[in-house]
């Protein structure tokens, strides 16, 4: 592999669009591509879930869309459904990750409506999003960024616009990784 | 498992050559040539096997990714030396909308002609060739078997090339 070619730095780079958890002046930025039907981003939400009591206010976490939808038949509905939820405001679209996260066997469509009524957002808003205008447009938006980005499977980690090339199943190498963003430069 | 292999392939076959022409089965029945596609970009993938891990997370990934080789004109092709009912159930399994071209027989000897054969592992390699319209080789990757190359690349590749070199139905404007 040619230096050259192994650019994997996030483009486009984390803004105010983007779903964020902790400050914006936080040291270090984990963003992470994720697929809410995705055995293995569902193993790594509990290991963000740490990182961030680890790192506390250090750590800002973004989360963008990567659904391979022939692979997962209700994750790109699903991503669809935590924009539509999360157009009403960034706790309710962190409520939905979560939900998603926590009920991956269910994400049939009639699932995610009612999610998004436990929430308080009218199911309907969800399942009309299904059919496509903005909040699929933004759901494809993540993906062909992350694509260009260097995203390879999902999850795909970047710490600070850097793609994290690391075992991100091993909270501690991620953790270090992390850390080692947060630290001053020289 | 992201052991690195020995890097037997022989040298890719350089950017800036003619892609040498081959026909290999994609399906029991059906045979496909890389020159049926001149006239429009080909992403050529090797990839050491069907089903292994490495290897499903990159189909999957690029099957995701039609649209964005229709805008470049671009046809996908994956190679291993799988035979044609491998691929055939592969392909079923993960619902692939390209063709897995079967190296078959003799063995890998598309793979060679590329410079993308492990000898040692009777495997293709994980090598990536971006082909334009007149069949020469635009940009070419050698991966670690263990590793996923992505996408980032082969867009970059197809983003490159002119409007000829894609030979898309837009490039008219200029004779």
């Amino acid at each position: 592999m040619t230096a050259a070619e192994s650019t994997s730095t996030l483009t486009p780079p984390v803004s105010d669009i983007d779903h964020a958890q902790g400050p914006a002046h936080a040291k270090v930025t984990l963003v992470e591509y994720g697929d809410y039907e995705c055995s293995y981003c569902g193993r790594a939400y509990t290991i963000v879930k740490q990182l961030q009591d680890e790192m506390g206010m250090q750590m800002r976490f973004v989360f963008r869309n990567f659904p391979l939808s022939e692979a997962h038949p209700n994750a790109l509905h699903a991503a669809i459904a935590a924009e539509a939820v999360g157009a009403h405001g960034e706790d309710e679209f962190w409520q939905m990750h979560d939900t998603l996260f926590e009920h991956q066997d269910a994400l049939e469509d009639e699932d995610l409506a009612a999610y998004a009524e436990e929430i308080g957002i009218p199911g309907t808003e969800v399942t009309d999003a299904f059919r496509g205008g903005e909040l699929a447009d933004r759901v494809h938006a993540d993906f062909r960024g992350g694509v260009r980005s260097g995203v390879n499977g999902t999850p795909t980690f970047f710490v600070n616009g850097e793609r994290f090339d690391g075992d991100w199943s091993d909270v501690q190498a991620l953790l270090t990784a992390v850390r080692h963003a947060a630290r001053p430069q020289r | 498992m992201a052991t690195t292999n020995p890097t037997n392939p022989r040298e890719l076959l350089a950017i800036g050559t003619e892609a040498p022409d081959f026909t290999l089965n994609s399906t029991p029945d059906q045979k496909v040539s890389l020159s049926d596609f001149r006239g429009r970009p080909v992403v050529l993938v090797f990839y050491p096997a069907d089903w292994s891990p490495v290897c499903g997370d990159q189909v999957a990934l690029y099957n995701e990714m039609q649209s964005e080789f229709a805008e470049s004109n671009a046809q996908l092709l994956g190679i291993s030396v799988d035979g044609a009912w491998c691929h055939l159930a592969f392909a079923k399994d993960r619902h692939l909308h390209y063709p897995l071209l079967a190296d078959f027989e003799p063995k890998g000897e598309v793979s060679k002609k590329y410079g993308a054969y492990h000898d040692e592992l009777g495997e293709s390699a994980r090598a990536l060739f971006v082909i334009d319209a007149n069949g020469v080789i635009r940009w070419n990757h050698l991966s670690p078997d263990g590793v996923n190359p992505g996408a980032a690349g082969i867009l970059k590749a197809l983003d490159a090339l002119t409007p000829e070199l894609r030979g898309s139905a837009t490039a008219g404007s200029t004779p």
